[in-house]
């Protein structure tokens, strides 16, 4: 494989890496403790939104990011021709 | 049949099952030794993590901190999941790729030093340690509440058991008894939590329950949170879900706890080195999809129980009469977690803020006007009559469910596979820290495959009587250190295993003075904090978050440093190109070391 090619492989990975990290911390950091306060004045059913995402939203989200990273590299892989 | 009958059967039917599959995997070579052969599929190998990961901390004492914290217990919940999406993006195919034994392995390789390797090496130990230290005296703890032995009976119990499977099979029998632990403790976990959120709110699932009204009682219909947030505020706690107010932490601190929790994870040799032991790249990303998906399991469980056990508890004990309270509670109060100190004599508990009197309580043995244990400790000025410690949360779960005694003796053997699961990992970690990264590599490269074999499984018996002496005599510091072994992960590794993969630049000398600064400043701030008694002095960040601003400064440091000195050779620049893509990495494994 060539150099170029190698290069817009790694530059697709980081770009998907930044969007995924981006919404691990506003759903983390952001939802569940910069704006927790706030958030909880809306309710999802019996709960407050910001203390939802602080004790189990965000870790549903978690769990979809890994999976959403590893389809989304598993078919990278293939189409630079790198799986094994 | 009696509760103690059956947990004779339970632990005695898991036990044997984890023997049997330590000697159905045992191995022979330092390969199947260290990294389970690197055959182990992403789905075992998910699971053994999520078991790796949970410890008795998790299992017994995570939903009772909870359950006292509200909202603020989001920094365990969050802070000990989301470093799994920084191992899946950031680590765990990279490592995998490079495709050594230990994350020191790849320290002294990357940064071309065995003085960078040492530090490693001291810091792998030093957390794994300090770690197992407290697991072991989960083990004594189960088995002394459950079994009626005495604590260092069960430590020298647990110790035999992880001793013999550990020995035998090496990660690879550790990995194959962490998956069925995982089940056996998921089993003990869901079980109470969905029976008593039956009882409590009517809704089987206990994520959805925390969130539905509750079922019965003066305050049937009402949503479970509403109710919990005017208890707490009548009995003048923080409001159950409400965000850094008078009595609870900061919102700088749940920050920086949180962040330190999740980098730590993510830099903890005992779970980083799980994601060797798989055959590929791409099963390195799936096994922390599913590594996150187990442990998400119980651990969006815990918060729900531990709201369930604070109405239960407020609901059922304050304001009622000693005599007529419910059995549980004298059951347990034989074991010391819960205690009654009446002090206006009116025969009726009162539950409020504060502590009812200082330290835990000494029992008397002797018996007040209304059939409670006396207890010898000053009572405080404060209203509040109940002493509870927060395992009971777990602890005694199926009991206020009314469940049956094959069900407590479940949740016994549930702790103990969390705690055995635990330790096991870790002592693999100190056995092949020392016998692989400090004598092969940095002593001995000649020794032949036998000599490293024989010695990892010496190792493994030194550990676990290191680990042993611990928890039979545990230092007076245990909680303290666990702030350390993170804050310490945080600040060390993390920061450098990151740049060490996505900047080619970084050099040896930068990540030896990153690490060494991140350390030495984050250990400085925790021994002011913890044992000199200073008042937190950086924006009021407390002990267990200050890893952060020491990763922090590990990082702009190393990034600083490097800058300036020579740049890596070019093999170094073209291992870290190639740990980038995949394919390729082989074989190369069993060769290279």
């Amino acid at each position: 494989m060539d150099k170029r090619k190698m290069a817009e492989y790694w530059r697709k990975n980081l770009s998907m890496m930044t969007v995924l990290l981006s919404v691990w911390a506003i759903v983390s950091y952001v939802f569940g403790i910069l704006l927790a306060n706030q958030l909880n004045q809306i309710k999802l059913g019996g709960f407050p939104l910001g203390f939802w995402f602080a004790q189990q939203g965000s870790i549903y989200v978690f769990v979809v990011l890994i999976f959403v990273y590893c389809i989304f590299m598993a078919k990278l892989d293939r189409k630079y021709d790198v799986y094994e | 049949m009696s509760i103690l009958a059956w947990t004779y059967i339970m632990v005695g039917i898991t036990f044997s099952l984890y023997i049997g599959i330590a000697w159905a995997s045992r191995v022979r070579d330092t390969k199947g030794f260290y990294v389970a052969g690197g055959g182990i599929p992403a789905l075992a190998n998910g699971m053994a993590t999520g078991a790796d990961w949970m410890s008795a901390a998790s299992f017994i004492s995570m939903a009772g901190l909870i359950s006292f914290m509200g909202y603020t217990g989001c920094i365990y919940l969050m802070g000990w999941t989301g470093g799994y999406v920084l191992l899946a993006l950031l680590l765990a195919p990279y490592l995998r790729k490079f495709g050594k034994y230990t994350v020191p392995d790849f320290v002294g390789d990357r940064y071309y030093s065995n003085t960078a390797r040492a530090v490693a090496l001291i810091c792998a130990i030093f957390v794994s340690f300090t770690y197992v230290a407290g697991q072991m005296r989960g083990v004594g703890i189960v088995f002394s509440r459950f079994l009626q032995v005495d604590v260092n009976t069960g430590v020298l119990i647990g110790m035999a058991i992880v001793f013999l499977y550990a020995v035998l099979g090496g990660m690879k029998g550790i990995t194959w008894t962490q998956v069925a632990q995982y089940c056996v403790l998921i089993i003990a976990y869901l079980i109470p939590a969905i029976a008593i959120s039956i009882k409590t709110t009517g809704h089987f699932i206990p994520q959805i329950g925390l969130g539905s009204p509750v079922a019965h009682g003066t305050n049937a219909g009402v949503f479970l949170l509403d109710v919990l947030d005017n208890l707490n505020r009548d009995l003048g706690f923080a409001e159950y879900t409400s965000a850094f107010g008078p009595g609870n932490k900061s919102m700088i601190d749940v920050f920086c706890i949180t962040f330190a929790l999740m980098v730590g994870t993510a830099g903890l040799p005992h779970v980083i080195v799980r994601f060797y032991t798989v055959p590929n790249v791409k099963s390195a990303r799936l096994s922390a999809g599913f590594a996150l998906m187990f442990i998400a399991i119980l651990y969006t469980t815990a918060p729900s129980v531990a709201g369930f056990a604070r109405y239960n508890m407020i609901d059922t004990l304050n304001g009622k009469e000693y005599k007529a309270a419910p059995t549980w509670l004298k059951n347990w109060e034989e074991t010391g977690l819960v205690a009654w100190i009446d002090k206006n004599n009116d025969g009726i508990i009162q539950y409020r803020a504060g502590k009812p009197f200082a330290g835990k309580p000494k029992f008397t043995e002797e018996f007040g006007n209304f059939g409670q244990s006396l207890v010898s400790n000053r009572p405080t000025t404060n209203p509040n009559e109940l002493y509870i410690d927060r395992d009971i949360m777990v602890l005694a779960n199926p009991e206020i469910a009314n469940l049956p005694a094959w069900v407590v003796a479940l949740v016994a053997a549930g702790g103990l596979a969390a705690a055995l699961s635990t330790a096991s990992g870790l002592l693999l970690v100190i056995a092949s820290s020392v016998s692989h990264d400090l004598y092969y590599r940095l002593i001995n490269p000649n020794a032949t495959e036998k000599q490293r074999l024989l010695l990892g499984r010496l190792m493994i018996g030194v550990a676990v009587c290191v680990a042993g002496y611990f928890g039979i005599h545990p230092p007076g510091f245990v909680a303290q250190v666990v702030a350390f072994a993170f804050g310490l992960a945080a600040s060390s590794f993390f920061p450098i295993l990151v740049l060490g993969i996505f900047n080619k630049r970084t050099t040896k000398e930068g990540a030896i003075v990153g690490m060494a600064s991140g350390i030495i400043f984050t250990a400085f701030y925790i021994i002011q904090i913890k044992f000199l008694g200073v008042k937190p002095w950086l924006f009021g960040i407390s002990a267990e978050g200050i890893g952060t601003v020491g990763m922090l400064i590990n990082l702009v440091l190393t990034l600083i440093v490097s800058k300036f000195t020579p740049e890596p050779p070019q093999e170094i620049q073209d291992m870290v190109e190639n740990i980038r893509y995949p394919r390729g990495k082989g074989k190369a494994t069993a060769i290279s070391t």
